[in-house]
């Protein structure tokens, strides 16, 4: 139990991958109007639609051709109430081996430090090669999981990664920085890999595979099954105090009217500013 | 005298933009916490560094080894808590970069130090830290507080805070490193260059920008005919590139590229933080999309609350009437 790393530093030669996918579901929120509920912390949550977070799809694409190539297993985690099933079920129509679901209603899911704690306590009941999670979530944007994830277990890691190779029982992790330039780094496993967008190409989950996945398992731990007490998790280390739409100048002036009529603004605006 | 310690990002031997801007979060809250400001500066030969961020700080703490020439969380993460064990620096600021990304979550859990990540404010009131940083794409701002601790970790956007000279020179001191012997698990094995495919978004004057919203791969040619009339070049946010749809070079924002060309259209970007940076300082911003409340509106000239594939046919046809083309 714990943190097995079955790989052995054998030349070509290992035993199978087994590879833990941390998966959040967060509201899409790119077409729509977002409302600040009552308690002025948190959005009004009715009416939204959910999806797996983009990073994190990313993240399961990647583990799943390392799998395929190398041999293993991907099991799913997710944190969050009976409505992050959804995407743990895309998540095995995609090609996941198990999923396992995090709910207990004691838990702070809105604090990344309560969510690396809990889901390192998950990953020591495992037995893993390699955690990967999202850069970041598109919702808090907060990018602190993954590697909160690997000081818990005291493992190496790399964040952003454009690329993970597996060589001699090591793996090998492009990492993307600033302006595109990629820095590469080479880590002893277990390890833990925060996965950026666009590392693979995601592929495309079909209607009969999502309802093959509805009769999959989903197992469902509490606190208590990860043996970790109220108190072990402790209060959240950073909380919303408030939410609001921001205060800037804007100094966008519409530009309104039919199609026709937004298209003839346009070109006169050009054409005065000489750039047509 | 407690302290509020910055750390230094470098490269190719000069002081990167986010340190200063760094510093400049960081005076804030030494003012008003009534604490020193002080720079970290890890390298292996880095004292020309040390001395102009002197002039933005009351210290400058100068750590040279040669297994910092390069950056390695592992290292950095053994100086850095090292550091902070002998000195207990109330707040510790980093940028919200690639590095800041990789070490200051790890920092903060080895630490018991809370930490605010993407800060764009921060503030010290009434004995607790906060920060404002912005959610779900930049659609909203948030208010965030950390739990009482013995310090805390800030990172902050660039472009958030501005640079200002400190009225003294700082102090400069040299702080030996801790044993950093053990076992690497992680090694940095080199840095690699973006490749180029021959087409460059920086020197075009006029760019047709195209994000998510334009859907399909099917319907870039509509782009890249906008584009043409306009004798302009088609670049994209960074979902375009992901799908594979447009090469990496055509890339806009932080991780991309970063251009200044005299009109920039938006169509169908939403305008997070990462792709603004790489557009912001266009002379002429026009964005087309459908929600009213896109943060791309927050900083276009003009916009057009719209669907891109009414207003960009339109504007074909009228370029197309006024040049005399069918
Ligand atoms: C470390 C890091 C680095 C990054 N670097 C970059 C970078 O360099 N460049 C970059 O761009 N991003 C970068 N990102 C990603 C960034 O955070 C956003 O995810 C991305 O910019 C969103 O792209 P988008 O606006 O095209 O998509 P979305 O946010 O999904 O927005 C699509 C927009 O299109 C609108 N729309 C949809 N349909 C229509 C229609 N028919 N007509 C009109 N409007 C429509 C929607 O209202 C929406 O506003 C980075 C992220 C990270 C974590
Ligand atoms: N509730 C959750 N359940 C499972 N994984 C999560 C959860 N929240 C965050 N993560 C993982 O942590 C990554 C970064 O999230 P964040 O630190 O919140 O930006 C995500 O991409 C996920 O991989």
């Amino acid at each position: 139990m714990g943190l097995s790393a079955r790989i052995v530093a054998v030349p070509g030669l290992w035993l199978a991958l087994d590879i833990i996918v941390c998966v959040k579901y967060v509201p899409d929120v790119s077409s729509t109007e977002l409302k600040v509920d009552s308690s002025g912390r948190d959005i009004e949550r009715r009416g939204l639609n959910y999806d797996i977070n983009e990073w994190d799809d990313y993240a399961l694409e990647a583990a799943l051709m390392l799998r395929d190539k190398h041999g293993g297993s991907v099991t799913a985690v997710s944190i969050g109430g009976e409505e992050a099933d959804r995407v743990l079920r895309r998540c095995l129509a995609k090609g996941a081996d198990k999923a396992v679901r995090i709910g207990d209603t004691r838990l702070n899911v809105n604090d990344p430090f309560t969510v690396a704690k809990v889901l390192s306590a998950a990953a020591r009941k495992m037995s893993f090669d390699l955690i990967l999670t999202g850069v970041q979530a598109n919702d808090d944007g907060y990018a602190i999981t993954g590697p909160a994830i690997a000081q818990h277990l005291n493992l190496p890691h790399a964040t952003l990664a454009k690329k993970i190779e597996i060589v001699d029982g090591r793996v090998i992790v492009n990492r993307e920085l600033e302006g595109g330039v990629e820095e590469i780094v080479e880590l002893d496993m277990p390890a833990v890999i925060t996965v950026q967008s666009g590392i693979v190409e995601l592929r495309y989950v079909s209607v009969l595979g999502i309802r093959m996945a509805m009769r999959r398992e989903i197992k469902v731990m509490s606190l208590d099954d990860l043996g970790l007490s109220s108190e072990e998790v402790g209060e959240p280390w950073i909380r919303v105090e408030e939410l609001y739409a921001p205060r800037v100048e804007r100094r966008v002036e519409f530009v309104g009217g039919s199609p026709e009529e937004v298209a003839t603004k346009i070109v006169e605006l050009l054409k005065r500013r000489g750039l047509l | 005298m407690g302290e509020v310690v910055v750390l230094a990002e470098q490269r190719g031997g000069e002081v990167r933009e986010i340190t200063l801007e760094a510093l400049a979060a960081g005076r804030k809250l030494a003012d008003k916490m009534g604490l020193n400001l002080a720079a970290l500066v890890l390298g292996s030969v880095v004292e020309k560094l040390a001395e102009q961020l002197s002039e933005y700080c009351d210290t400058v703490l100068l750590t040279e080894d040669e297994r910092l020439a390069q950056y390695n969380s592992e290292n950095y993460q053994r100086v850095i808590s090292h550091i902070v064990r002998e000195r207990s620096p109330r707040v510790l600021v980093m940028g919200h970069t690639s590095l800041g990304i990789d070490l200051a979550p790890r920092l903060a859990v080895e630490l018991g130090f809370p930490l605010i990540t993407d800060c764009i404010d921060v503030e010290f009131l009434d004995g607790r830290l906060y920060a404002t940083r912005q959610m779900y794409g930049g659609k909203l701002n948030a208010r965030v507080s950390a739990r009482e601790a013995d310090g805390y970790i800030l990172t902050v956007r660039p472009g958030s805070f501005h640079p200002s000279k400190a009225a003294g020179k700082g102090v400069v001191v040299r702080l030996a490193p801790p044993e950093l012997g053990g076992e690497a698990r992680k090694r940095v094995k080199g840095l690699v260059a973006p490749t180029e495919s021959g087409v460059s978004i920086e020197s075009a004057d006029i760019i047709v920008a195209i994000g998510r919203g334009i859907g399909e791969k099917t319907n870039i040619p509509l782009a890249e005919e906008l584009a043409k009339l306009l004798g302009g070049v088609v670049a994209c946010s960074r979902p375009i590139v992901d799908k594979g749809w447009l090469p990496p070079d055509r890339q806009v924002g932080s991780s991309g590229k970063t251009v200044k060309p005299k009109l920039y259209m938006a169509l169908g970007i939403s305008g997070a933080f990462q792709h603004i940076m790489g557009m912001m300082n266009s002379q002429l911003i026009i964005a087309v999309n459908k929600d009213p409340n896109a943060p791309i509106f927050n900083i276009a000239h003009y916009g057009v609350v719209d669907d891109l594939f009414k207003i960009i046919p339109a504007l074909i046809k009228k370029i197309k009437e006024i040049k005399g083309m069918k």
